[in-house]
């Protein structure tokens, strides 16, 4: 057992880079749901944005064009779930899981002839000296945009649901649509923009993964991050706060398993390899002692004629 | 509504009929993979073995596959349905997939059932696998020759005989020519998960290591070795050519396709009977990549030498003296490892540290 070949610094900046796919897709999740919606079709938007984004980044050669297209992508994607669930409404856990296999394989079909290509490789933001700080320019100053933009949309979206009248009204619709639509608020419309908000958030996940994380295209490659960051919304009741905690706990653990293994720790691997899934639900669990709810409209479908 | 049920009905009957006497005519061939076609390793290169049939017998042959069926109960569900379907034989192509494939082919007795890499047989069920362990040796050797900071790192997926086998052979060689070598070994619990196992690379890198080795099926180790600069990999399961000439060196190939051929002629000529087939690289079955000019000129030599000594099978990889990990001899000086050993292959041997998980 050798502890100091880990060095702490590249840990925690692997931890940040780990955690802002599911962070991307948990937080786009968490708005969705809060709106009333059950959007399971996570996994399917961010495959979907991992491959868009890919293709686009590889043709311009630019990376800030392919994560734009991610977000576009995701959407549109998203766009086919409002149209069954807001329009024709079809059950919304049906068409969730319709638009992950959906996701799957188109992006597979999409992705034909992108496998074994580079992508362009997507830049590091220049913060100068500050980068160079011991142990602390590492973890913070050595990162791409869109870590810091999964970071920011976090205190961003806190802050919308609770001070802002846009929140207010996304939380009146998902708590009681029926109410919603009697002081007048356009429910349908309401839901529609948050679930393309939600394909944006998965899309940029997505392409996170195939741009900067692994980087490459791979068929299936987001391999299962989707449900993860929706199971994420649930521990984390709904809160954007404690999204980040367990988007955290859960990327920082994987790295850092993965780390001890490689270090020969002498702790049992199956014991290493559960870790972040029981560590992660666990602390979530224990926060949410405090009688959170999920949206009580989560799930159900609102017609103005009911 | 009654009329039109039975209009559906027969309807429906008549389609059945159709297909039954349709595929009366052509073979089929199913296949179950465990990862997408284009992972790029593993499952690309059972695809071209199907795709190979397709080739090779044109119309008189359909094949049939269905990707990324985990391992388990689900393995069940979808050799059942690909059995129900018609096929006339199924190749399920990885080791989680035995038990599964054991049961839905008692059921389907008529159904011939090839199951990779596993070590269960029945009447109407053959095992095949390839000696990749010989490429591991070979692997071994250049890793052991050019490590400078004598760290492998080695993603490991399920701690089955398969790859600790690999691990072994791997360490083996590396060791003969580097007497200072340690490896380091990842278990990811996973076949394909680029998201893991490219972190895995990272965690190896990050402490030290100059020479990853993956018994995973994606290519993210590659880019993550790319990303580094100064680190060697090999291409798993497939060429990874793309990955060359640094920092993939050299490969692992596994050519499915001549295996293939003959047993789905065997079914069409009605001549098909269990067998155990294991062959390596004399037969072809396991390939050796492409040694690339990143490897000194010495090095390569010594490596295609090792590899046209076990072509000729003058060489084998597990030649004692061989001690287990806990100090216990294994194989006597000058004894080479039987095949029933090596298939059930659980320990490590000396010098290799850590457990393996059960």
């Amino acid at each position: 057992m050798d502890l100091s070949s880990i060095n702490p610094a590249l840990l925690f900046a692997s931890l940040l880079v780990a955690s802002t796919p599911i962070l991307l897709a948990a937080l786009g999740e968490l708005v969705v749901e809060r709106a009333g919606v059950l959007n399971l079709g996570v996994e399917g938007m961010m495959i979907t944005g991992a491959i868009c984004g890919f293709v686009i980044a590889v043709n311009t050669e630019n990376p800030a064009l392919g994560f734009i297209a991610a977000t576009l992508g995701g959407a549109a994607l998203s766009l086919v779930f409002a149209a069954l669930t807001q329009l024709a409404l079809a059950n919304q856990v049906a068409s969730g899981l319709a638009l992950t296999l959906f996701g799957l394989g188109l992006s597979s079909l999409m992705g034909q002839g992108y496998v074994g290509i580079k992508p362009p490789p997507t830049p590091k933001i220049d913060f100068g000296l500050l980068s160079d700080l011991p142990f602390i320019g590492p973890i913070l100053f050595s990162h791409d945009l869109i870590v810091y933009l999964g970071l920011a949309l976090v205190a961003a979206i806190w802050a919308a649901l609770k001070y802002t009248r846009i929140g207010l009204i996304l939380r009146a619709v998902g708590e009681n649509h029926d109410a919603a639509h009697a002081l007048g608020y356009k429910v349908v419309r309401v839901r529609v923009a948050a679930i393309l908000f939600g394909g944006a958030c998965a899309g940029l996940g997505g392409a996170y993964i195939s741009l900067v994380r692994v980087p490459q295209w791979t068929d299936g490659m987001t391999a299962g991050t989707g449900w993860i960051a929706l199971a994420l919304v649930v521990f984390a009741s709904w809160k954007a706060g404690r999204v980040l905690i367990g988007a955290w706990l859960f990327g920082g653990i994987t790295v850092l398993q993965l780390n001890l293994q490689a270090a020969g720790v002498a702790i049992p691997v199956e014991y290493l390899n559960m870790s972040p899934y029981v560590i992660a639900i666990l602390v979530l669990v224990i926060m949410s002692a405090d009688k959170t709810r999920a949206p009580a409209s989560l799930g159900r479908i609102f017609h103005a004629s009911d | 509504m009654k009329t039109f049920k039975t209009l559906i009905t027969s309807a429906a009957l008549a389609l059945g009929l159709a297909a039954t006497s349709a595929a009366a005519d052509t073979t089929k061939v199913g296949f179950i993979y465990v990862g997408p076609i284009g992972d790029g390793g593993w499952t690309y290169e059972h695809d071209k073995g199907r795709l190979a049939i397709e080739d090779h017998f044109g119309d008189a042959v359909e094949t049939v596959y269905q990707e990324s069926v985990s391992e388990g109960a689900d393995a069940e569900r979808a050799i059942t349905q690909m059995a129900l379907q018609g096929a006339d034989l199924i190749f399920t192509t990885s080791f989680g997939y035995m038990d599964p494939t054991i049961n839905v082919a008692a059921k389907f007795p008529d159904v011939k059932f090839e199951h990779a890499t596993g070590y269960k047989s029945a009447d109407n069920v053959s095992n095949y696998s390839a000696r990749f362990y010989e490429g591991r040796a070979v692997q071994g050797h250049i890793a052991g020759k050019m490590t400078e900071s004598n760290f492998i790192g080695y993603i490991a997926s399920y701690p089955i005989p398969e790859v600790i086998r690999g691990i072994n052979s791997a360490y083996l060689h590396a060791k003969a020519v580097n007497p200072d070598v340690e490896f380091r070994i990842i278990w990811v619990y996973t076949w394909f998960d680029p998201q893991k196992e490219a972190d895995a690379a990272n965690a190896l890198i990050e402490q030290g290591a100059d020479v990853v080795l993956q018994h995973t099926d994606s290519t993210a180790p590659q880019a993550a070795a790319e990303a580094a600069g100064d680190v060697i990999t090999f291409g798993q399961a497939s060429d990874m050519a793309e990955y060359g000439p640094f920092p993939r060196v050299s490969s692992i190939i596994d050519n499915w396709a001549p295996y293939y051929i003959a047993r789905t002629q065997a079914v069409v000529d009605g001549t098909w009977e269990t067998v155990q087939t294991w062959d390596g690289i004399d037969t072809g079955m396991v390939e050796i990549g492409e040694i690339t000019d990143a490897v000194p000129a010495d090095v390569k030599a010594e490596a295609l030498a090792m590899v046209e000594a076990m072509r000729t099978r003058e060489y084998h990889p597990f030649t004692g003296p061989i001690n287990k990990q806990d100090g216990s001899a294994w194989l006597a000086e000058g004894d080479v490892a039987d095949d029933g050993t090596l298939l059930g292959m659980d320990f490590y041997v000396e010098g290799l540290t850590g457990d393996i998980p059960n």
